[in-house]
């Protein structure tokens, strides 16, 4: 088990390493000087050498690369071009937020889109499973923040139950944090639904057509116990794969609904990098977002071997 | 000899034609897609001949006006008429879903091969592969057109780089599944050059696959292009584009919320419909595939 653990982490190591090497080639590649582009277009020729010092510009490529990787390591993300302030922490001034509408998406999405995936695979090819089915296709085809300004149209304007836009640390207060976001979570729900739901049905689909089903059936089991039991215990591996690579469209989620929304999160904070071409702020947010799903890739392929007896850890 | 071979091979071979009007007339939802389709391709393409106003005339007295006879989906905070310029942000969605359907299934089908046949070309590919698939896409196209500059160029390549490691995977499956198969085993050892056994034998087994998933990477460019320029990181935002419209009318969706609803609509309805067409397509081509719905 530990030898598995061990195993799967250093397989992690390339793919974070393939990660950093593209962020740093796409800056060296951009035509034009790196050090003008990190300094923006108000820099003074001090400034420029300053950063380009820091650099080692003049170093050969593999150098520069292995040195701005152990800055990495140590947590020295380099400095932000509009605040002047360290990367990090303005990364650590804007986690909440998003780590907030993270997990209440998560939450909220797995309760409803499991349930429902279960009952369209139950109920194959009723209307049930239509709307399912269409419900999924339609989470992969609206825009996130088309569901965002419809949401504020139709329950914060028209009804007046929940609050345009802002965001309250729950410190402050669970019933004010829940008020506030609601909206953004209703809003990135509805996507991952699309995408949960629709893996869940297939793998249920699968394994109602097993010899043990049948069996279960056969023998007289209530139908709630043989999904329950049988089937859904069944369909937890491929459910938590799904869930994992969701995390990817999560975090792309988080970006857009942030800025719908105006939460001072990773995303806004990105989409404000994107708009003064702040570049030091992008590739720490892209290189957390890599390492956070390589992570929790990692996590759920120990998971796999916790959930299901039947694959060994080789 | 080849008029006798007509006669032996089995007469169930569609024709294209046939074929396309059996996915079209599959269910109704698609037959209503592409239908949907086909207007928005016409309308893009003749934008010119049908839209009422100039889509990029500044007229400041008509500035949020709510849709009427003359502006008929109402105008912009700049007096421009919103419904010319949907029908104008159709030409930019098009290009950036077609082109990048395109350019990704090229070059993944490329890499794909070279992975699939070529032992030590797989090892170091599919690293990278991993790596550019944990960058979330629209992290990595922000990061792009923040160091490129906005161009309709950037955009295409920020939209299409992140596509291309899933059509290299899918194609490095088929490839090694195929690889397999008694056939090209046969063409191995009758010693054909691998260019000619790649041609020949592997890359029709990726036709169908490559089919489908250039449909659903079309539906997921244009949705990318909407949120990139969204964000403010997407084309020119003079240039009409379903995301550039939304993205102005953002600040005035209190005042005259057709402005972001409306582009958001159309964009909507367009990315359905073609991945209704992708599942219809998949149903047909594939019906393994559809068995196990696995393939987003």
């Amino acid at each position: 088990m530990v030898g598995y653990i061990v195993q799967r982490i250093l397989a992690a190591i390339p793919v974070m390493g393939f990660v950093a090497l593209f962020v740093f080639l796409l800056l060296r590649l951009t035509p034009g000087d790196p050090a003008a582009i990190l300094a923006g277009d108000t820099a003074t020729p001090e400034q420029l050498e300053a950063i380009r010092e820091s650099l080692g510009l003049n170093d050969p490529i593999f150098t520069q690369f292995f040195r701005w990787v152990g800055q990495l390591l140590q947590g020295d993300f380099g400095t932000s071009i509009l605040s002047g302030k360290p990367v990090i922490e303005l990364i650590g001034d804007r986690m909440e937020p998003t780590i907030s509408l993270a997990l209440t998406t998560i939450i909220l999405s797995v309760t409803i889109a499991v349930p429902l995936g279960v009952i369209a695979a139950w109920k194959q090819g009723t209307l049930i499973d239509r709307f399912v089915m269409l419900l999924s296709v339609l989470g992969f085809s609206v825009p996130v923040f088309v569901i965002g300004y419809l949401m504020i149209s139709l329950f914060s304007m028209e009804l007046k139950w929940f609050p345009v836009q802002g965001f309250r640390p729950i410190g402050d207060g669970v019933g004010d944090f829940l008020h506030r976001i609601a909206l953004p979570t209703f809003t990135l729900t509805l996507l991952y639904i699309a995408l949960i739901a629709r893996i869940t049905r297939t793998s249920m689909l699968e394994i109602l057509g097993d010899d043990y089903v049948r069996t279960a059936r056969a023998k007289g089991l209530p139908e709630s116990r043989v999904l329950m039991r049988h089937a859904l215990r069944n369909c937890s591996v491929p459910i938590i794969t799904v869930i994992g690579i969701g995390f990817a469209l999560i975090i792309s989620g988080v970006v857009v609904t942030e800025s719908v929304f105006n939460l001072p999160g990773l995303g806004r904070l990105t989409v404000d990098a994107v708009l003064s071409r702040d570049y030091p702020v992008i590739q720490a947010v892209i290189l957390l977002a890599s390492l956070i799903y390589v992570v929790i890739n990692l996590l759920i392929d120990i998971a796999y071997v916790l959930l299901d007896p039947r694959i060994r850890y080789a | 000899m080849s008029d006798q071979t007509a006669t032996i091979a089995p007469p169930a071979r569609m024709s294209p034609l046939v074929r396309t009007r059996e996915i079209v007339l599959s269910s109704p939802l698609v037959t209503v897609g592409t239908i949907i389709l086909v207007l928005v391709v016409l309308s893009a393409i003749f934008a010119a001949w049908i839209v009422p106003h100039d889509p990029v005339r500044l007229t400041p007295s008509q500035r949020l006006k709510p849709p009427s006879e003359t502006y008929w989906l109402g105008t912009d905070a700049f007096g421009r008429d919103l419904f010319s310029r949907i029908v104008y942000g159709g030409q930019i969605s098009l290009v950036v879903g077609v082109a990048a359907a395109i350019v990704a299934v090229v070059a993944g089908l490329m890499l794909g091969l070279l992975a699939g046949y070529i032992r030590w070309i797989d090892a170091v590919l599919m690293r990278m592969v991993d790596g550019l698939m944990a960058i979330p896409s629209i992290l990595l196209a922000i990061a792009i057109v923040s160091l490129w500059g906005a161009s309709l160029w950037t955009v295409l390549v920020a939209i299409t780089i992140p596509e291309v490691p899933r059509v290299v995977r899918l194609v490095r499956s088929l490839v090694l599944s195929a690889r397999e198969e008694p056939y090209v085993e046969a063409a191995i050892a009758a010693g054909s050059p691998t260019f000619l056994i790649m041609r020949r034998h592997l890359v029709p087994n990726t036709v169908a696959p490559l089919i489908i998933q250039g449909t659903y990477i079309c539906a997921s460019a244009i949705l990318t292009e909407a949120i990139l320029s969204f964000l403010g990181a997407g084309i020119n935002p003079e240039t009409p584009s379903w995301g550039n419209i939304m993205a102005e009318g953002r600040i005035y969706f209190q005042i005259n919320p057709g402005i972001v609803l409306w582009p958001g609509l159309v964009v909507s309805v367009v990315i359905l419909s073609i991945n209704l067409l992708g599942d219809a397509v998949r149903d047909a081509l594939d019906p393994r595939m559809a068995k196990r719905g696995l393939e987003r």
